[in-house]
């Protein structure tokens, strides 16, 4: 049971979000601007990094959701997120995003863990400072987010068709445009 | 040195925020509204939180700026702020805010670490399920300023009269606004 009351039926971060819609318009527009809007780095990338992150933090809902994103931005391919969040640095993905995961990581322990090395490894194999940026502030975010989901004891259910089916809608529209069935039109 | 190429002469999250104007946008506004906006809890209140979380968070920016915008929404009691980071159940604080920095503190550690108990002694003291959500969120969010303002390595001055200008600012204005002027060079 959620420790406040939440709307009914609205699994994870969407109760909380449909019950404090103020709060839900910006959270929802700065991780549209982090993992859906145009980038450097692809969709796939980005949700790959979401979900390792919320693996980290043990947060059920965030990395399901997330990692059903990411695999409808990888043409389904479930193994390789579920690779990426127990030994990235065996799985197939690329030198580059091995090190921008190895960033993540250290942002999830804490930001002063970011260290100077991990950031040149990331720069010598071709990213870019705003790749940097945008790899820190995910994994910043995420900390946010898997706190938001777990810290209100938000329903999680186990229902991975659900996560699918919805990972699939997110993949395509994005977050602002589904977040609009469960927000009012205007806050 | 920061570990990106960051605009200089902008302290802490300023610098990330001119980096990145699209980020910077809801990030503002999820501040502004979590510790500005309307709220059953006072501004001090609200900025205590937000201090104590980034002090256990050991970010010396967004403590210290935090502390200063408690400090002035209090009257400029910033003896107080220092108490409540350091040992919040013994400083003069309500019950409720005690109760409600306990949660927030949970928060901090991971969700999973907030206990129905602590929720419990919250509402007891009189805390709203919208104060509750409240404390949650902006421990977490504040998980997320002090690592995007550490990770990146931002420049972090130690100038008493900067973190006390930025606090009145932020007090009295929110966080819509840039608290430092972003001189053009």
């Amino acid at each position: 049971m959620a420790h406040i009351q939440l709307p009914d039926g609205l699994p994870g971060i969407r109760g909380a979000m449909a019950f404090r819609p103020e709060t839900a318009k910006p959270l929802n527009e700065l991780v549209e601007i982090l993992l859906h809007a145009p980038n450097s780095l692809t969709p796939g990338e980005r949700e790959l990094i979401a979900t390792y992150v919320s693996s980290e933090n043990d947060c059920y809902y965030c990395q399901t959701i997330h990692g059903a994103i990411a695999a409808a931005s990888l043409n389904d391919d479930e193994s390789l997120v579920k690779k990426v969040k127990h030994d990235f640095q065996n799985a197939d993905i690329t030198p580059k995003l091995k090190a921008l995961l190895v960033i993540a990581g250290q942002v999830q322990k804490g930001g002063k863990h970011v260290t100077p090395e991990a950031v040149a490894k990331a720069r010598a194999l071709g990213a870019t400072d705003l790749e940097i940026h945008d790899t820190v502030l995910i994994a910043a975010a995420f900390c946010m987010y898997n706190r938001y989901v777990d810290g209100l004891g938000t329903t999680q259910p186990r229902d991975e068709a659900m996560y699918r089916e919805r990972g699939k809608r997110v993949a395509r529209e994005g977050y602002v445009t589904v977040s609009k069935e469960y927000l009012p039109a205007t806050v | 040195m920061p570990h990106i190429a960051l605009p200089e002469g902008l302290p802490g999250i300023t610098g990330g925020f001119a980096f990145r104007p699209e980020t910077a946008k809801p990030m503002r506004e999820l501040a502004h509204v979590l510790l500005h906006g309307p709220s059953a809890l006072t501004g001090g209140e609200r900025e205590l939180i937000a201090t104590y979380v980034s002090s256990q968070n050991d970010c010396y920016f967004c403590q210290t700026s935090h502390g200063a915008a408690a400090a002035a929404h209090l009257g400029k009691d910033s003896g107080l702020v220092d108490k409540v980071k350091r040992d919040f159940l013994q400083s003069p604080v309500s019950d409720k805010l005690k109760a409600l920095l306990v949660i927030a503190g949970q928060v901090q550690k991971g969700g999973k670490h907030v206990t129905a108990e602590s929720v419990e002694t919250a509402r007891q003291q009189g805390a709203t399920d919208l104060e509750i959500h409240d404390t949650v969120l902006i421990a977490a969010a504040f998980c997320m300023y002090n690592r995007y303002v550490d990770g990146l390595a931002t420049w972090q001055p130690q100038d008493p009269a900067m973190y006390s200008s930025m606090g009145e600012h932020l007090a009295t204005h929110g966080y819509i606004t840039p608290s430092i002027e972003v001189v053009p060079t």
